[in-house]
């Protein structure tokens, strides 16, 4: 028997690791462009400074890089260690493209890293250059694969269920491919890792600008990076489309509790800018409520309705109970009673399995399920309202914050004034933004499709190994204290370095070698 | 072209096979060097010799384990499950060490600090070690069989220990593994080096091909003692992946009956030992290059020795054997892997030409010269 405590623990387990490992994928995505654009300027311009600004940006790149990979391996590791019996079950779907992902994109990034580090003096201009959008291309191919892996547990297209292995089985690779929750969110999460290295080479190159170091290296850096985050920023809002949740019970309750919308509401609906959402009640008390916006966001037009809680819970009530029939079925084909009508009636109701097995957390027999078990089970399918809600918020009010501020930069840049204190301060205090809308992305993300790993199939629930408590708490410790001293270790690098700025590469022409005339 | 289910799956237990030879072959050399990073440099620039043979390349050659992993999820996902849940801790400690690694390399020489770098150079080396021993031990124990099971809706049980990984003939496994690496390690810092780090190489190839090949010798006597494993029931190879529909009986002396079976095999335990000796004396000869395929040859063909006995097992249960994972139940399902088929047909060759020019333009000697003169950029 599954323990409640053994499923939380692994829960905060993946929760804490992977949203540590995106502490550093963001900036990887990033700046790896920005590299290749700082490069791609020398080598047409000619100018040595745009190297010094590649090189300069690249020893900060190599600081988070090296945390990204060893975050990564935890990840790569953890589906079988934590969630066996998701990895049997959706393996044949899921690990396709997490392999591909390592073919395609982890040996491009990796292998020519290695080359953008220590192959200045070995490669021609060209080469090098080559080398540095390989690295890259790499990176963000990565993303794609692992988008698609992730897209696919939202909104599971292109798989079958097999009775008699007990999984899920690929019926199309071309629906996998091009899942709409895939791209969307493959656009939304790379303009992100943009945003926030241009967050990052605009706040650092701010600071110099304050301090009144290495004028030119800053001034060029936060012109580039304040052009590539105004477009970065525009694309992570206006390019966020929603397509995603056109399908999918799960997407649609997502949908609806990031917006608080307990009832369908005549189309176009309203969005509720702010107000304070009550799961039991099932309303919202001092809303705030803006015309049109809703319907307008989440379907692209003014005529969908978009469907309210209160529906979607009506709707799985009745696919819980059908979720019953599939899995009496299933058991039935398990034991070997292949005979035609319990294989009729097992597809006649197998889109409901997941459903029922949402039960298995109230009890052990399904198929005698009593309704409080079944109400419970109905009830769990929707997501919790208040977390989802708020950190949505947080998400966007960061994103219009950073608007702003590139807006700004891009025309005090344009206009060869970028000196303003105030918008110098305000790029500075700004570097935690993107950081901050990332993991609260990603919380939303995850967290509104909780009850489910893979959305309307398989419960978080079912998803873990047959491990102990102890086995987690262990873990568990050993990652935080682990990560903690790492974290430390690379926030002490990455502070010393830019503190140091572009004098640390030793070229003899930056502020603390001419200052103190000696090298550090 | 057609293919059959049967052919996928023999295809798919040979690519895995290419996979983590591949990695023994890059990545493991990384390992060896980083074992032998404290005892090999006498002092920091040495050191840092040591650690640029491989600064370049060694985060490539870490993919090949990656990949292996990704494959082994996406071919073989109920090894994959069974394989990493139930030697939970072991993978923890090895992933925990692999850690150190990335941040080891990068880090180290970012601050003059000794304390720092002599810490740096601990956690190399242990980085180093563990997982070339835990490779070894996981090997030994599939070999022993791996107590888990399956109910009825294909959860996975495990009913045994940490503790119980570290039996004497899984340990033995782990210094074949352990030994092996070093031994290519320190053929690949001879390629790589001149002078006094060079010459101490030659005595380190010596001593652990020596040992690696006495542990095989001893492994392989022992193993004709233990447990293998036997499908008893009909094999069917185009059959769905059910485990538990077939059954398995064990008895001693079961692993070699491939061998006995085709007697031609037995060239492949028998180059390791070829192979291991033309390592010692091309070393000795200062043709570390040659040297270096021949300590490929070594690795390749003992793993193949260890793949080629347990075939088709992938995973042997121990505790209740009908639930062993073979190349026949255990896989994907067609599509995947004709479609995970074509996609390495196509990209493993297009990663190949990009790592062989990639280690071209690293090619060259690290002297201790290179390191003054790229003080801040090397690490
Ligand atoms: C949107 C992007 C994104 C997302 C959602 C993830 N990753 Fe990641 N990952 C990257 C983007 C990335 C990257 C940008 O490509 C990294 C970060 C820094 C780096 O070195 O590469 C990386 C590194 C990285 C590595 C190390 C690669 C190497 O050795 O070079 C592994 C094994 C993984 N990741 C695996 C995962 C898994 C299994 C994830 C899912 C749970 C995951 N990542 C989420
Ligand atoms: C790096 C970016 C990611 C972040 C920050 C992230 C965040 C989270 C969070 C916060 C949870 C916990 C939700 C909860 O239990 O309430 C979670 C769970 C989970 N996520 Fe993600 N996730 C990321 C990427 C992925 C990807 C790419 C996949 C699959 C390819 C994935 C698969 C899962 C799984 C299997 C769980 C555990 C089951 C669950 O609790 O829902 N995650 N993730
Ligand atoms: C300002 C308007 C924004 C809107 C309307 C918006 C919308 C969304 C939505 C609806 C999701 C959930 C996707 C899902 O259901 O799976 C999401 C996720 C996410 N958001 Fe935003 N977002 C905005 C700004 C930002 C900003 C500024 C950042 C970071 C710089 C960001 C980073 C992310 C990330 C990393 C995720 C998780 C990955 C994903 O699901 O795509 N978002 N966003």
């Amino acid at each position: 028997m599954i323990s409640e405590s053994m499923v939380d623990l692994s829960r905060w387990q993946f929760a804490a690791t992977s949203l540590y490992h995106f502490l550093f994928v963001p900036l990887t995505l990033g700046l790896s462009f920005l590299l290749a654009i700082m490069e791609s300027t020398y080598v047409m311009t000619g100018k040595e400074i745009y190297k010094d600004m590649t090189q300069f940006w690249g020893k900060l790149f190599g600081i988070n890089f090296a945390l990204g990979v060893l975050t990564g391996l935890t990840m790569e590791f953890q589906f079988g260690m934590n969630w066996s019996y998701f990895s049997h079950y959706v393996g044949d779907i899921f690990g396709a493209p997490l392999a591909i992902e390592g073919l395609m994109a982890f040996f491009l990034e990796a292998t020519f890293v290695g080359l953008f580090f220590f192959g200045w003096d070995k490669l021609g201009k060209g080469q090098h250059l080559l080398v540095t959008w390989l690295v890259a291309l790499g990176t963000n191919l990565s993303a794609l694969w692992i988008l698609v892996a992730n897209g696919w547990m939202q909104n599971p297209v292109g798989a079958e269920f097999n009775y008699e292995t007990m999984r899920m089985e690929l019926s199309s690779f071309g629906a996998l491919l091009f899942n709409p929750a895939a791209q969307v969110k493959f656009v939304h999460t790379v303009a992100a890792g943009y945003t926030t290295a241009s967050a990052f080479v605009l706040g650092i190159s701010a600071y110099y600008m304050l301090k009144g170091r290495d004028a030119a290296f800053a001034q060029r850096s936060y012109t580039i990076a304040a052009g590539f985050g105004l477009a970065a920023i525009l694309s992570v809002i206006v390019l966020g489309d929603e397509s995603g949740y056109t399908d999918g019970e799960v997407q649609k309750a997502k949908l609806a509790a990031i917006e608080a919308e307990w009832h369908t509401e005549e189309a176009p609906a309203s969005f509720t800018a702010i107000g304070i959402p009550d799961q039991e009640l099932m309303e919202t008390r001092y809303a705030v409520k803006i015309p049109w916006i809703l319907g307008l966001i989440g379907t692209r037009s003014v005529d969908t309705p978009i469907t309210g809680l209160t529906e979607i819970l009506e709707k799985n009530r009745l696919r819980v109970r059908n979720g019953i029939h599939a899995y009496a079925a299933l058991q039935l084909l398990r034991a070997g009673h292949k005979d035609e009508n319990t294989i009729a009636e097992f597809e006649h109701y197998k889109q409901d399995l997941g459903y029922g097995l949402l039960l298995k957390r109230y009890t052990e027999k399904v198929v005698d399920a009593t309704d409080q078990q079944i109400e419970l089970a109905a009830k769990s399918s929707l997501p919790r309202v208040v977390p989802l809600f708020w950190t949505f918020r947080v998400m966007v009010a960061c994103g219009f914050i950073m608007l702003a501020i590139f807006i700004f930069a891009v025309i005090a840049s344009s206009i060869r004034k970028c000196r303003q204190n105030w918008l110098l301060r305000a790029s500075l205090y700004m570097i935690p933004l993107p950081w901050l809308a990332c993991e609260m992305g990603w919380f939303v993300a995850e967290f509104g499709r909780q009850p489910w790993t893979i959305a309307e199939i398989l419960p978080t629930f079912l998803s873990v190994s047959s491990l102990t408590e102890l086995d987690l708490y262990l873990s568990l410790a050993g990652y935080i204290g682990l990560y903690t001293l790492f974290l430390i270790i690379e926030m002490f690098l990455m502070i010393k370095f830019i503190k140091l700025g572009p004098s640390s590469l030793h070229k003899g022409r930056y502020h603390f070698e001419i200052a103190t005339g000696a090298s550090l | 072209m057609i293919f059959d289910y049967e052919t996928m799956r023999l295809i798919w237990w040979a690519l895995l096979g290419a996979l983590l030879i591949g990695f023994a072959i890059t990545g493991g050399f990384d390992l060896g060097v980083a074992i032998l990073l404290p005892f090999l440099g006498k002092n920091d620039t040495e050191r840092r010799v040591i650690i640029n043979t491989v600064g370049a390349t060694w985060e490539g050659n870490q993919v090949w384990f990656v990949t292996a992993g990704g494959a082994l999820f996406a071919a073989w996902p109920m090894a994959y499950s069974v394989a990493f849940s139930g030697f939970y801790f072991a993978l923890l400690l090895t992933l925990f060490a692999l850690f150190l690694r990335p941040v080891g390399f990068d880090y180290r020489s970012k601050l003059p600090s000794p304390i720092w770098r002599r810490n740096w150079d601990i956690a190399l080396f242990v980085g180093g070690l563990v997982p070339a021993l835990i490779f070894g031990v996981a090997f030994g124990n599939l070999l022993k069989g791996v107590p888990f099971y399956f109910d009825n809706e294909m959860r996975i049980f495990y009913t045994g220990s940490f503790w119980a990984l570290l039996n004497p003939f899984s340990l033995a496994a782990g210094l074949v593994s352990l030994c092996m690496l070093i031994m290519h390690g320190a053929v690949f810092l001879q390629v790589k080096t001149v002078g006094d780090i060079n010459q101490r190489c030659k005595t380190v190839v010596t001593l652990f091909t020596i040992i690696t090949l006495v542990i095989f010798a001893l492994a392989g006597f022992w193993v004709s003692a233990i447990d293998g494993y036997q499908i008893s029931s009909a094999i069917l190879p185009n059959a769905v992946s059910n485990p538990l529909a077939k059954t398995v009986t064990n008895a001693a002396g079961l692993w070699l009956a491939n061998y006995g079976r085709c007697p031609v095999l037995w060239v492949i335990p028998a180059l390791a030992f070829v192979t291991g000796i033309t390592t010692v004396l091309l070393s000795k000869l200062d043709r570390p290059g040659l040297a270096f395929i021949s300590s490929s040859l070594t690795l390749a063909t003992i793993i193949l020795t260890a793949g080629v006995s347990m075939f088709p097992f992938l995973i042997p249960s121990s505790s209740e054997m009908n639930s062993s994972l073979t190349v026949w139940d255990a896989s994907s399902s067609l599509a995947t892997l004709k479609i995970m088929f074509w996609v390495t047909l196509i990209f493993l060759p297009i990663v190949l030409s990009y790592t062989t020019w990639a280690f071209r333009v690293m090619r060259g000697k690290i002297t201790l010269e290179y390191i003054h003169q790229n003080d801040h950029t090397t690490y």
